[in-house]
């Protein structure tokens, strides 16, 4: 099936991977985290449908700003969910040359991931928590799910390169056993880890549960201060580069 | 030897010194500054880590010039010569701290203080003086009044009934019939190039020569030249009150830079214009500045201090103005635009030293708005001066950009950019300066038979016809093919009404306030531009792909003019990248182009065309009822060619590529404004990262044949404004990574939680 659904698109996406992209926010994704900034993503009913037709054209006239490392990027939402609409996109984008990047926390359609991830340059993995009793407090998937994906990217034909991302929240995973914990956890794919992201918690989804009459979960937490998640973000990745115990070929940003 | 052959032998002697070392070329047997630029500028490929901080001298001076500018803003009161009218040398000189400037030269004999220019419009004076509670010198009225006609008078002396309800209504407002048209750019390089002497004698040998049957052309011709000459002995005399000697050439760098701006100076004692642009001056300075480095007869520190002190003095401009001029551009702006950059040809560019050095003043003296730096970028500048211009626009907010890929092959490489987008060959072109005309209420006319919805008669109260000989519509839906029938009639009218207008306006201008300093500095045989506008563009383009592609209902008044419209459905809107929209808007300023040139010009002038409103989008909107497109009577249009607030479902970039499709060449060939702000932190998540997207950002653009792009950055202050008046900052995104929202999506109160809570550090 060449058609997806589409909650969104960004033209300016400039956090969603290398250089400037398209961004295509799928609509559905099943884990209903906690934190989640995207509410109005999550069901698999609304929004609207695109075709890949769509997806090549709006990539061609954004073409002009990709340089030499843009492109486009799937997100949502849980863009493996739409493993069908994906394979077909994909494979249209890399028959022109471009860059592609899909931004996912592992809870997609597996039946497609074999198809899917070969024609990933980039790799946006968010990894949720690291251990099965916090997953399933933060999330409605399974910590084992998510390993799952990981520990299966190489066998499905994964050759690009990963940026690991987590979202820290105040009083979840603001330390730096957290930080260790999430480098061992990514240890199996560190060979593909290009570089680590933390990112800070914020509240501007908030005022989306209001418009979707949900009762928003993280009520009264505070944002991550943007210096400190800045802080762990440094001490993750000097960890990895020690965990490693050699210096890496590929550029740890 | 005689006198004469002494004086020859004087000249040759001052050129010979002036011009030591320089490589030679046309320039010395004719004024060809361009072909002196192109013989002598030396390119700089490298970074800004040469650059000097601010000298101690400079400090002092731009602490003691800030404190009078704050000092203004704060008590809002101004300080206006009230002796004596403008003229280039009707003031004794003025200094900020004499012993240590090293530029020297004020408007009058105090910093700050605004000059009366009665020759635009008397009454304008006298309304700006009773504004701020003021009055003039007893006599100085009576006489001005007695021997002397003005601009104003003479304009509305000749205006027909129809030019004045055009005005009236606000369909063609910002017209230059009460204040100085400006956009003329005088070569003031010239002044340090071949200094007063040489420049009177070319003008004399042009007098000579304009011989012929004695046509009005002629004769004005002559007459205009003789203006001209005074007014080089005037430049003279007024820089020999500051103790200079300007008959001879430049030989220093700091002469150059004195020279060069005593030239500016001269034209912002003569006139009041809107723009007063200085020009594209960095290669020309550079290199006079490299000859004293080689010599070492100054240091970086040096030349440093000669441009931030040129700067100081060029950020101390004021003008006289009026409420009205002020409500329809606010902020105190004289866009005293300076053009940097751009390509020399296809393999060299002209980025050289003083190119970082001017952008430098920025960092050194903190950022402002005048003068308007305007950077002429192409895809084959200097990678490092890309990135030093994206990093300077993060920090400061202070540059816009211009195509030069679009510019260069129609103008070569010595043209420079007149007030906001306007292009001209400096010394070889100039416009008549044209505001613009509110299509958004052409468009209404079109539906309401050209009553104006708004307006009312003065006298009797009733419905004002402003455009006769139209037939109103009638339905209760609007039909797309009988919209733009109608509409196709009435801009053909309005299309007339403007350029008869124009024709008026700068006829009367030449006649009672003729720029004879700054055309002096110009070719005695130059192209002229007519430089027409429109405002509304993007208005017009939704409201016609409403009535297209949804349903559109007009709600009508007791007198049977649109109040209100309802639109049932989905349509597409200007700024989404969509061709179906975007061609409306296209085939719109085609078409208006054309008809405009069907209409004779004042003296021959080449008829151009810019979408650029500046502020005065604001009092367009107000002027304006309800349009098709949804938006509500008084509500401020979108600037220059923005989309509408709100509108763009996609992003910036989708915006940015609608404003793209605007042809420049021959259709809107006065220039595309377009305005791109943004917050640096959604730029990037380190500097180094905002810096290239920023680069690549404008590369996109500009690879598209887009025209400009004004990138206006906003810090935690401005955002909460923007909250309030998001029409003020168009595109305005805040994102973080995978987040999808159109900021301008949520309600005043979301976002005013949004900012409180995650901005609250920094943003």
């Amino acid at each position: 099936m060449q058609t997806g659904y589409l909650h969104s698109m960004e033209t300016m996406g400039l956090f969603d991977g290398p250089g400037i992209r398209t961004v295509f926010f799928l609509q559905g994704c099943p884990i209903r985290c906690a934190y989640c900034h995207n509410p109005d993503s999550q069901a698999c009913d609304t929004g609207r449908t695109i075709e890949v037709k769509e997806v090549l054209d709006t990539a061609r006239r954004f073409r002009p700003y990709y340089g030499s490392d843009g492109g486009v990027t799937f997100s949502g939402g849980e863009p493996l969910l739409q493993g069908a609409f994906l394979r077909a996109a994909l494979s249209a984008l890399k028959k022109e040359g471009f860059n592609t990047t899909v931004d996912t926390s592992g809870f997609g359609d597996p039946r497609y991931y074999s198809k899917v991830l070969p024609l990933v340059d980039t790799l946006l993995l968010d990894v949720k928590e690291f251990s099965d009793q916090r997953f399933q407090e933060l999330t409605a998937g399974k910590f084992q799910t998510f390993l799952d994906f990981m520990n299966g990217l190489k066998d499905w034909g994964f050759k690009g390169r990963i940026w690991v991302r987590h979202v820290m929240v105040p009083g979840m995973t603001d330390n730096e056993e957290s930080m260790r914990e999430l480098v061992k956890c990514i240890f199996p794919i560190a060979e593909f880890v290009e570089r680590i992201e933390i990112l800070p918690y914020h509240t501007m989804g908030v005022a989306k549960y209001t418009a979707l009459n949900r009762e928003y979960p993280l009520a009264g937490v505070p944002p991550m201060d943007r210096e400190e998640a800045k802080d762990y973000e440094i001490y993750a990745r000097r960890y990895f580069r020690q965990y490693l115990g050699r210096f890496r070929s590929r550029k740890i940003a | 030897m005689t006198a004469i052959n002494k004086k020859q032998q004087n000249s040759v002697n001052n050129q010979a010194k002036a011009w030591r070392e320089f490589h030679s070329g046309r320039w010395q047997e004719q004024i060809d500054v361009a072909n002196f630029i192109e013989v002598n500028t030396t390119e700089y490929t490298g970074d800004e880590s040469f650059l000097a901080p601010t000298a101690e001298d400079t400090k002092l001076i731009w602490q003691q010039a800030n404190d009078l500018i704050q000092e203004e803003i704060r008590n809002k009161s101004i300080k206006v010569d009230l002796e004596r009218f403008s003229g280039i040398d009707n003031f004794a000189p003025g200094y900020i701290s004499e012993e240590h400037e090293r530029i020297v030269g004020l408007q009058t004999d105090k910093p700050m203080q605004r000059i009366m220019n009665p020759y635009g419009g008397f009454r304008m004076v006298e309304n700006s003086l009773k504004a701020y509670g003021l009055e003039m010198k007893e006599g100085l009225a009576q006489a001005f009044n007695e021997y002397r006609k003005s601009h104003n008078q003479g304009v509305f002396d000749a205006y027909t009934k129809e030019m004045r309800l055009a005005r009236t209504a606000g369909l063609l407002t910002g017209l230059p019939d009460a204040y100085g048209r400006g956009r003329i750019i005088g070569d003031y390089r010239r002044v340090a190039l071949y200094g007063i002497d040489f420049l009177k004698k070319q003008k004399l040998q042009d007098l000579e020569n304009s011989r012929g049957d004695a046509t009005e052309e002629l004769i004005r011709h002559r007459e205009e030249l003789s203006e001209q000459i005074r007014a080089l002995g005037q430049i003279q005399n007024m820089a020999a009150r500051y103790g200079f000697d300007i008959s001879r050439p430049a030989e220093t760098a700091q002469e150059a830079v004195q020279w060069l701006y005593f030239g500016y100076l001269a034209a912002v004692k003569e006139n009041n214009g809107a723009a007063m642009s200085l020009g594209r001056n960095t290669n020309f300075l550079d290199i006079y500045i490299e000859r004293d480095l080689r010599a070492g007869l100054i240091t970086e520190a040096d030349a440093q201090a000669l441009i931030d002190q040129l700067i100081i003095k060029l950020r101390l401009v004021r003008h006289l103005r009026t409420p009205e001029y002020d409500e329809l551009f606010a902020g105190d702006p004289t866009w005293v635009t300076e053009s940097i950059g751009g390509m020399l040809d296809d393999e060299r560019s002209l980025v050289c030293k003083s190119s970082f050095r001017f952008l430098h003043s920025l960092t050194n003296l903190g950022p402002s708005p005048e003068p308007n730096m305007t950077v002429l970028w192409s895809e084959k500048l200097p990678s490092k001066f890309k990135n030093y211009c994206s990093r300077m626009s993060i920090e400061t907010g202070a540059i816009q950009y211009e195509n030069d890929d679009l510019m260069r092959p129609i103008y070569g490489h010595d043209y420079a950019i007149a007030c906001c987008v306007s292009a001209m060959q400096i010394g070889k072109q100039m416009q008549f300066f044209g505001a613009r005309a509110n299509l958004a209420k052409a468009l209404l006319y079109a539906i309401n038979g050209g009553i104006d919805e708004i307006k009312k008669d003065k006298v009797t109260g009733r419905p004002l016809e402003v455009i006769s000989g139209l037939t109103p519509i009638t339905s209760e839906y609007l039909d797309y093919d009988e919209v733009m029938a109608k509409y196709k009639v009435v801009l053909a009218k309005l299309a007339e009404l403007y350029v008869n207008t124009m024709n008026t306006i700068h006829y009367m201008h030449d006649k009672y306030a003729y720029e004879a300093g700054q055309m002096a500095l110009h070719d005695s045989e130059l192209h002229r531009f007519m430089a027409f506008g429109i405002a509304g563009i993007s208005i017009v383009a939704d409201s016609l792909s409403a009535i297209k592609y949804a349903k559109v209902k007009v709600i009508r008044d007791e007198n049977g003019l649109s109040q209100d419209f309802e639109i049932e459905g989905e349509f597409p809107t200007y700024g989404n990248d969509d061709d179906r929209v975007d061609e409306i808007a296209v085939e719109l300023t085609e078409l208006f182009a054309n008809l405009l040139k069907e209409h004779p010009s004042y003296r021959d002038s080449e008829h151009t065309l810019s979408l650029l409103t500046i502020t005065s989008n604001v009092v367009y909107g107000k002027k304006t009822g309800s349009t098709p497109d949804g938006r509500h009577a008084g509500e401020a249009f979108a600037p220059g060619a923005n989309p509408m607030h709100g509108r763009d479902q996609s992003g910036a970039l989708a915006s940015l590529n609608s404003v793209a499709k605007i042809p420049y060449h021959c259709v809107c060939q006065d220039g595309i404004s377009n305005t791109f702000s943004i917050i640096p932190d959604s730029l990037g998540k380190s500097e180094d990262e905002q810096i290239i997207h920023l680069s690549a950002i404008l590369d996109g653009y500009f690879r598209q044949h887009a025209f400009h792009l004004n990138v206006n950055v906003l810090r935690r202050e401005l955002l909460l404004d923007a909250m309030e008046h998001p029409e003020k900052y168009p595109n305005l995104t805040i994102r973080v990574s995978g987040y999808a929202v159109r900021f301008n999506q949520l309600s005043k109160e979301q976002q005013t939680e949004v900012v409180n809570r995650t901005f609250h550090q920094r943003v």
